[in-house]
């Protein structure tokens, strides 16, 4: 007998653990003395109510895309992978080589080389600890976390002591040169008499990361190694006695899932900063997580969910401009969100699976 | 480098290694009951501001050691509820704890103190005062050992002294006691313990408890002793590289000693010097920070002996239906 219909699973559930969540937030802001109707108001009009606004907020959101996805593939084979933000951070130093060291006549074939450049690192940066779990059975969780700490500790070491342009005292790299510029929503949607987006840093990377939605669908829904992966996380066990290499998939689930994480930096360190600047990741590859448990491990579900998070972020950032309320809000409420629909899944999910059970009963009778 | 700055280096690295080793061991009681606690960092961060916060408000650091204790077991019987009672997945609980005390660490500080989630600077009554141990005046003008005992073993405050203690006091629970053998029993095969009759959900709260008490102590000396006060992330990583110390130590309270020892000295030089010149190869400070986690990855990778964690680490148990 099936426990639950599908759409409880998909969509009752997720809801009420989000409802939860979002409670408890809005508890913590009376708590602060704050008023939490007023704050809503205020970050749906500081994120959406404006050109200005959405351009934050899509550019966060194409930042949660590309950790989100990452995180979630990584899921899928069974892994979790808490190094996106080391992998990001790396991925920035892939873009940041690529954009400095080879001179490019167009931003397009810029864009190419610097997607290429930041998978490539990234990708690298998950892959030890995936060759150390495939290997030599070393926790992923934990070596991911000790590589964040160490790709921190390599790029600080990088910016100051070799990146860094003489005579700056600022831990960066040098501006990116003119041509790898990418261009911003201001640039493709201003006409002559109306600019839009004025000065916000969403870019064309956007797009990209909606590309990579689509791609991710294809690939883990319609394609064998999709299948391969999905399998090798549901059941190990089995999949190894159907051929499936269990080193291979490691392997391949994290080599997809760091390049993921590293291409993030086409949007912050390309397309915004354009240079690379110290800590250029600021926890979005942590935001990945809640992201990929939120959004159910599903390219569309993880669109949505940093769409939810790319407007939290933007409206906390204008919440701790006008009020009292400090940007930090976002981290809690962020906590919430992995609590409830990660760990304490099964709090919601127990007593409705018995509702739904207790109802199938009465109707047969 | 001369005898007083190996003292002085030394006599920093002890103050540095006191909230790893605390946090270490908390993990230890936690990880060998079964339970993943990758939540160490959020509860030395909650702890510390809350035993900031509240000895600011009261002007005691006792009522403040109350309340950053408080704050870490609130923490772990969050864990519990998740790992245990709801059977989660404990990573995830431990990294959403971990985001939750780095925000309500800063919003509780500006709701309480408005100073950017600092606290005041504490002072007096509000810290942790150095104890003497009784002759360090006397014996000081022994060479050597005057020295030794006066800088290095006397002059820290109670919880420096604690947390030494509870290394054979862990190691006497774990090893020599009825609970201990239950303990690491249902980190290994809780089934064998259920089916003897013991409470495997107890058994797992009561290690969390421990953890959740040592952890706690850790946050207030790292603000109260250490420091002066609580700021924005101070407990800066430690919560992670003390869970590098328990791989290292392979979850054993006196390896735990050892490998939070080194990881504490480590940190003293790193404060120290800037790069260290080698004969003319200079090692940048980075790389002195850095070593930690590069250790324990290769140790994780199996150079210099297989790291092991307990059996049943990372599952929850659920009771056949």
């Amino acid at each position: 007998m099936e426990k639950m219909p599908r759409w409880a699973d998909v969509a009752l559930i997720p809801i009420l653990n989000l409802i939860i969540a979002f409670a408890l937030s809005a508890l913590v802001i009376l708590a602060i003395g704050e008023d939490p109707v007023a704050a809503v108001k205020m970050m749906v009009t500081g994120a959406l109510g404006s050109t200005y606004g959405w351009g934050y907020t899509l550019y966060y959101t194409t930042n949660f895309i590309f950790t989100g996805l990452a995180v979630s593939i990584a899921f899928q084979a069974a892994m979790f992978n808490i190094g996106g933000e080391g992998q990001a951070a790396m991925g920035g130093l892939g873009v940041a080589l690529v954009c400095l060291y080879i001179p490019f006549p167009h931003w397009a074939l810029a864009l190419v080389f610097a997607m290429a450049g930041g998978a490539l690192f990234g990708a690298f940066w998950a892959a030890i600890p995936a060759y150390l779990q495939a290997k030599r059975g070393s926790h992923i969780v934990i070596t991911t976390i000790m590589f964040n700490f160490i790709a921190a500790s390599l790029l600080n070491y990088l910016l100051v002591n070799v990146l860094r342009p003489q005579g700056s005292m600022d831990p960066a790299s040098a501006r990116f040169p003119e041509p790898t510029r990418l261009p911003t929503f201001q640039d493709m949607f201003s006409t002559a008499e109306n600019v839009m987006f004025r000065g916000t840093p969403a870019n064309v990377t956007f797009f990209i990361a909606l590309l990579a939605c689509v791609g991710v669908y294809f690939l883990m829904w319609r394609s064998r190694l999709g299948y391969e992966i999905r399998a090798f996380g549901k059941n190990p066990a089995a999949s190894i006695y159907a051929g499936i290499s269990p080193f291979k998939l490691t392997m391949i689930a994290m080599l997809i899932s760091g390049g993921l994480s590293g291409m993030m930096s086409i949007n912050n360190t390309m397309g915004e900063s354009e240079r690379l600047i110290m800590n250029s990741v600021e926890g979005a590859g942590f935001i990945g997580i809640a992201v990929a448990l939120m959004g159910r491990n599903h390219p569309f579900g993880v669109l949505l969910a940093a769409f939810l998070f790319g407007f939290l972020y933007q409206g906390g950032g204008e919440l701790a401009l006008w009020t009292k309320i400090p940007r930090e809000l976002i981290t809690v409420i962020q906590a919430f969100v992995i609590m409830f629909t990660g760990a304490l899944d099964n709090m919601v999910r127990m007593p409705v699976e018995r509702m739904f059970i207790r109802a199938a009963k009465r109707r047969e009778g | 480098m001369d005898f007083l700055t190996i003292l002085q280096i030394m006599d920093s690295a002890v103050r540095l290694a006191t909230p790893l080793l605390l946090a270490c061991l908390a993990g230890l009681f936690s990880e060998r009951a079964g339970i993943f606690d990758i939540g160490l960092e959020g509860k030395i961060l909650a702890s510390a501001f809350f035993s900031a916060g509240v000895a600011a408000l009261t002007g005691s650091v006792w009522l403040g050691l109350l309340a950053g204790v408080g704050a870490s077991m609130v923490f772990s019987a969050i864990h519990g509820l998740a790992s245990i009672t709801f059977q989660g997945n404990q990573l995830i609980s431990g990294v959403a704890l971990n985001f939750f005390a780095s925000g309500i660490t800063v919003l509780v500080g500006e709701a309480w103190f408005s100073l950017g989630g600092r606290t005041p600077s504490l002072s007096g009554g509000e810290r942790f005062s150095p104890i003497e141990l009784p002759l360090s005046e006397t014996i000081m003008p022994v060479p050597v050992a005057g020295p030794l005992y006066h800088d290095l073993i006397s002059g820290h405050t109670f919880l420096v002294y604690i947390a030494l203690i509870a290394v054979p006091a862990s190691w006497f629970l774990l090893y020599r006691t009825r609970f201990g053998l239950r303990l690491r029993a249902v980190g290994e095969n809780p089934a064998a313990v259920d089916t003897a009759g013991v409470s495997v959900i107890k058994l797992r709260y009561a290690a969390m408890v421990i953890a959740g008490v040592l952890c706690g102590l850790a946050g207030v000396y790292l603000a109260t002793g250490l420091a002066a006060g609580f700021v924005k992330e101070m407990s800066a990583g430690r919560g992670y590289i003390a869970l590098a110390a328990l791989i290292f130590a392979k979850w054993r309270p006196w390896h735990a000693l050892g490998a939070t020892m080194l990881f504490g000295l480590l940190e003293a030089i790193a404060n120290r010097y800037q790069s260290i010149d080698l004969g003319g190869i200079v090692i940048p400070v980075q790389f002195m920070q850095a070593l930690p986690y590069i250790l324990t990855v290769l140790i994780l990778a199996g150079f210099g002996g297989k790291a092991i964690g307990p059996r049943a680490g990372g599952v929850p148990y659920v009771k056949e239906r």
